[in-house]
């Protein structure tokens, strides 16, 4: 990384402006490694008569945290190694299901230019443009790890 | 009326044992993979991504200790009065770079809990806080979970 030319970058961002949008749609295979990789054995995630009939789902629920962690790799792969994610708030506000594509972006709201800090309004919204995950990112450029 | 009684409130405060665990190459690239990040230097498992910490400290407990709908029961957690869990946020500062071969010591506190009139009815909310440090004792990781009851 050159601190100078993410400093150029920094310089050069506004408020208004938009990340590029990833697509991400949860598939089965994805969906069983994500929730092994957690150790999560709630139901709703893989057993699919279980979370229709008993929990009333209209499909295999995707678990929250992986919402999360795709509002971070919408900002991460904007950033590049630019600068670094320094914090994160969001929430769940409603479920995604597997095999639904759902979309994550995100806007800048505001800029520090003595900190190099940007506040970045994210979401992930699903096909009908429903908020699923929607929450703000704080990025610092000039530092990496 | 409250539906929070002063015994359930006496929870404020309840703090779980410290749970310290290894960061390993496999893991990382496992979760890497498994969320669909494209980044080299995570997929490679050279570095942990941001939010590796879930996996790292998800509970891991014996089968007759999940409930029939597959879930670990969070011990930190006292009885509440209202059970049905409704949307969650997640506040993560990240302070240190996590890699392959580090030590993390997670605590979890039961920080808050609290009352709020809904559309539908009363909800209660808790929020958990879990410091992650090295083993410098350094803090590396601080996630703040707030829940909402109905």
């Amino acid at each position: 990384m050159s601190v100078a030319l993410s400093v150029q970058r920094f310089a050069a961002l506004r408020v208004g402006d938009s990340l590029p949008e990833r697509d991400f749609e949860c598939g089965n295979v994805q969906q069983m490694l994500y929730n092994a990789a957690l150790w999560n054995g709630h139901r709703i995630h893989f057993d699919e008569p279980y979370a229709r009939e008993v929990e009333g789902y209209p499909g295999l629920v995707v678990a929250g945290p992986l919402l999360g962690d795709w509002l971070h790799q919408c900002v991460e792969e904007w950033l590049e190694d630019d600068g670094r994610i320094l914090s994160i708030d969001y929430s769940n506000r409603a479920a995604c299901y597997v095999g639904e594509v759902v979309t994550s972006g995100g806007t800048i709201k505001a800029l520090r230019p003595e900190s190099k800090e940007a506040d970045i309004d994210v979401f992930v919204r699903n096909a009908e443009g429903a908020l699923v995950a929607p929450g703000t990112v704080v990025v610092r450029f000039g530092e990496s790890w | 009326m409250s539906l929070l009684s002063a015994e359930l409130l006496e929870n404020i405060g309840r703090q779980s044992e410290p749970q310290r665990e290894l960061v390993t190459r496999r893991d990382i690239r496992k979760y890497a993979v498994a969320t669909g990040n494209r980044q080299r230097k995570y997929l490679d498992g050279d570095q942990a991504p941001p939010m590796f910490h879930v996996p790292l400290f998800w509970d891991v407990v014996e089968l007759d200790q999940l409930s029939p709908d597959g879930v670990s029961i969070d011990t930190l957690l006292p009885k509440f009065p209202l059970e049905k869990a409704m949307a969650g946020g997640l506040q993560i500062e990240y302070h240190k770079p996590v890699h392959p071969g580090d030590w993390l010591t997670a605590t979890r506190t039961l920080t808050d809990i609290y009352e709020k009139d809904g559309r539908s009815g009363p909800l209660i909310f808790y929020e958990v806080v879990m410091e992650v440090v090295n083993d410098d004792q350094e803090l590396v990781i601080k996630e703040k979970t707030t829940r909402i009851l109905r």
